[in-house]
Parts: C-alpha cells; structure tokens; sequence
C-alpha cells in the first residue's frame, strides 16, 4: 500500500476505534492517564509498523495489545527506579481475562463504563461535561476550552482535579447495578443534553465551534442508545434531532433569531425529523418513557406542522400538562401557558403568564417576560408590551436575543 | 479500601436521631466486616484546639467556625470503592437529618527515597 493510503488509512482507524480503545485501555490499566499515554503509544506503533507489515486484521484489538504491552513495559522501566515493592499497580494488570476485550460485549461495556465514570455524581457537574467531553467524545481541551468559553489552564485543572478524585477516591470502573441505572442515566443524560444546549442555544463565540458541540451531543446520544435501549435515553436523542432540525431555519443570514412561528419551514431538516419522530414513537410506546421523551414528542407535534397556525395546539398544550405532571417546574408551566394561548386565545395565556409571575418563581427569567411582551404585542397592550419587552432585555445575556428583543420592541413604534 | 464518613449535624439537630438507632447501623456494618470505626461526638462547645507554635503549645477554646452544620461524629469504613462508600454513608441514619462527607483515606508514604 502506498504510504499515504496507510496515513489514511491509520487516521480512519483513529477517527472509528481511539475512544473504544481508550475506554478498554483505562478499564485493563485502571488509570486514565497511563491509558492515555498507552493509546498514544499505540499509535505511534502503529505508524511505525503498519506501513511495513499492513493494516492488522483487528485494528482495535491489535492497538488494545500494543497499548497494554508499552504500558506494562513503561511500568516495569519505571519501577526499576522506584524502591523494591513500589511497583506501582503492577499486580494488578493482567489480572483481567487476557481475551475479555477482544469481546465485543465487553468491549461495549467498556464504552459505557467510561460514560457512567465521566457522569459520576460524585464529580462536580462542569468537571463531568468536561472529561466527558475529553475522554469520550475525544475533544482536546482547548477545544473544549474555546466551546464553553472557559481559559484553557482552568479547563484543564477541571479535569486533572476529576480524574485525581476518580483515582484517589476510587471511583469504580462500572456500569451502574440495574437499581441504581435510572438515577445514573439521568445524569448522563443531564450531561448530554447539557452538552447539546451549549451549543444549540449559543450566542456567544464562535459558532462554528458550538454548533460542534451539537453534534458531539447527538453522537452521544446515539452512543447510549446503541448501548443502553432506554425509554429516555431514546427520547432524549429524538428531542435534540428534532430540535436541531431547525437548525439552519432558527437563524438568518445576518445572524438574527427568528423565532419558530415565523421560520421557513422548508428548511428544517426533514431526515432528522423523521428520525426524531420515529425515535419518540420508540420510546412512547415502551412504559418507561419521562420527560424528555415528552418533551420531544411536544416537538414531534411542531415539526408535523405545515404552519404556526397549523399547530396542533390542543396536543402540545395536553403533552404539556402530562409533562406538568412528570416534572413540575414554573418554566414548564410558563411554555404550557403559552401553549394554552395559541389553543384557546392570548387573553386566556396572558392570565397564566401573570399568574405565574405573581407567584414570583419566574420574576428574574426573561423568558417569561418576554412571553407576556408577546402575549401582550399579540392583544394589542401596547404600553404593558414595552414595558415587559425592557424588562426582558435588562435581563438577557444573548447577543441574538437582545437584538430580537430590541427589534420587536422597535416594531411596536413610539420610540423604545 | 477505608473510607472516613464524617456526620455533620446542625446544633438543634443533635438528637433528632435516636442514639439506638445509630447503634443498630454500627452493629449491622460491623458484622458485615465494613466497620473499622464509630464514635459520635460532643457538641462543638465542647471543642479545645491545640497547636505548638515556636515550640510551645497554644491552646484555646473552640473552634467556632460560621458554619451551620458541625461535625457530630465519625464512622471509619472498608469499601471496595467509593459507590459502596456512598451505598453505606446513605445508610447511616443522621443523613436523613444532617449530611455526611465521604472521604477516602490516604495511605501514609513511609518509603525511603533513595537518591538515584
């Protein structure tokens, strides 16, 4: 083979199996550190050897054996130099089935046992994003760095600190026990559509970049999917293709928001949302299924729809009321009464919206005051329109957003 | 591996959990083999600190840190890893009242080191 075919052919198996080898590497050396170095030098190998002898049958399997055995080799050379019983862990390799990673079950279990460990409640939730992102989507730290807008050296010390914890305080290598699975998928899950919003709803920094972040959070949704067969971890993957979906519609050339009553519909992307629908149709009809597949399914309603106006309204305001239901929270609460207003007119959600704002719960969130600008706009209230549109924009970060704001609060004339 | 599972309780809390009951959860890990340890504490009134500075010995009363929540008392365990830690510490019955923090314990480095 020509050498660049080989160099294709190595950074092919590079893009498809170093996080699958990683996640083996970590479980047969019991340290993060020491398998990346170990996956490092595995392909350093590989470029040395492959050329000469060609691409190994079992590309994965040979870069677990070649990792393992430079890794071993590095401990054996180090503990010459340390003191006699100080050879540190050196008993405890090998000690695994020699041939388990060869198992492509076990080989699976690797890659969720590296998410359950990157998820685990005992690291800080930023720390569990980070080295989630690091370790098992691949990303370098300074690209994670430059996604969530964070310094690169505290980014970095993020991670460090996490991976000392999982050593020092001994976080197992493990998928959950199937009765602790449910309140440890949902912190993956957590982390993943965590993942997925920084990217999605991003304003700040290079898009690009954080449209990236999307797409790294689909990826892992598909993962855990492929992995796990859960309700939610299905629902969660149709919400964030369905979401998305809308993608390219949701903002214009200038880099202006446009909200979905008024996207070009023709543009949402159809191959995600028959996917996404046909993934919370999957997860509905298992009994299993919770917020997130509601949630999705409350977007299935919207994508199904030829217009605003088209909307099934009565449908998304009833998912609403089960997610109520699921999960009670005054933002939920807040979109059901949105929800209400397209379904039985603005008056009606205007009185929800007030109601909810009365409480006080959502009196710092510019979402609900820039729901009641919007109800208000829409019956006429002109003054109490603009003035929910300023409170609004006191308190929104976003530079789309502020603009959006700006811009309806211009269209309501009389000067802002 | 041993875990050190500090119990913090708030003051008006002290008693909320019967002195039986945390009894009964020491006996039950210590027949499991998982107990190494477990003393409930006097309040922090009760506290002296010690320090030797150039030498001499200082002592004074306290601490009283702003904290709300003091430290009631201890349970030194053996656990495989830190979610068998965390399955134990959630079973001591001051959790429901209080909080307990987990700490790993460290092994002392006693090794020589030998100039290479």
């Amino acid at each position: 083979m020509p050498a660049e075919t080989i160099q294709d052919a190595i950074s092919a198996v590079y893009e498809a199996e170093s996080r699958r080898v990683l996640a083996t590497l970590i479980r047969l050396l019991g340290d993060f550190d020491a398998a990346e170095e170990a996956l490092h030098d595995a392909f350093r190998a590989a470029l040395e050897q492959w050329p000469r002898d060609g691409v190994p049958a079992n590309p994965r399997a040979w870069l677990v054996s070649a990792g393992r055995f430079k890794a071993i080799d590095a401990r054996r050379r180090r503990s010459r130099f340390d003191s006699l019983e100080d050879a540190p862990g050196g008993g405890a390799v090998g000690v695994v089935d020699a041939h388990a990673w060869a198992d492509p079950e076990s080989v699976d279990d690797d890659r969720l046992r590296l998410i359950f460990t990157c998820c685990h409640p005992a690291l800080a939730p930023d720390a569990q994003v980070a080295l989630t992102l690091r370790e098992v989507c691949g990303l370098r730290t300074e690209e994670i760095a430059q996604a969530f807008l964070t310094p690169a050296p505290t980014l970095a010390q993020r991670i460090v600190r996490a991976k000392g914890k999982i050593r020092d305080a001994r976080i197992p290598y493990q998928v959950p026990e199937p009765s602790e699975l449910p309140m440890r998928l949902d912190a993956v899950l957590r982390v993943i559509y965590l993942v997925f919003n920084e990217g999605y709803s991003a304003s700040a920094g290079d898009s690009i970049t954080r449209t990236d972040l999307s797409s790294e959070a689909i990826r892992l949704g598909r993962l855990v999917v492929e992995l796990l067969h859960e309700a939610e971890a299905i629902g969660l993957l149709a919400l964030m293709l369905l979401h998305d979906s809308r993608r390219d519609a949701r903002t214009s050339p200038a880099g202006e928001l446009i909200v979905l009553e008024e996207q070009d519909r023709s543009r949402w992307n159809r191959e995600f949302i028959r996917e996404g629908a046909a993934l919370v149709r999957r997860a509905l009809s298992s009994a299993r299924f919770g917020p997130y597949t509601i949630q999705a399914a409350i977007a299935a309603v919207h994508a199904d729809a030829p217009s605003a106006d088209a909307t099934d309204w009565a449908e998304i305001a009833g998912l609403y009321d089960v997610l109520l239901a699921m999960s009670p929270s005054p933002v939920v609460e807040l979109n059901r009464a949105v929800a209400v207003a397209m379904r039985d007119g603005y008056d009606a959600g205007l009185k929800l919206v007030d109601d909810i704002l009365a409480r006080g719960d959502l009196a710092d969130y510019r979402l609900a005051h820039a729901a009641r600008a919007d109800l208000c706009r829409r019956l006429g209230r002109i003054s109490e329109a603009r003035e929910s549109y300023h409170r609004a924009l006191t308190m929104t970060r976003q530079e789309p957003e502020r603009r959006f704001l700006q811009r309806r609060l211009s269209e309501l004339g009389g000067g802002a | 591996m041993k875990y050190l599972c500090l119990v913090y309780l708030e003051r008006a809390k002290w008693n909320a959990v019967a002195d039986r009951e945390c009894a009964n959860c020491g006996d039950t890990l210590r027949t499991r083999g998982a107990l190494l340890a477990a003393e409930p504490l006097h309040p922090v009134e009760t506290a002296t600190t010690v320090r030797v500075r150039h030498g001499r010995t200082v002592v004074t009363d306290g601490p009283f840190a702003e904290t709300k929540e003091q430290l009631a008392g201890f349970y030194l365990i053996d656990a495989v890893d830190l979610n068998e830690a965390i399955q134990i510490a959630s079973r001591i019955p001051p959790a429901r009242e209080g909080s307990i923090e987990v700490r790993p314990v460290r092994e002392l480095d006693t090794s020589e080191n030998i100039p290479a």
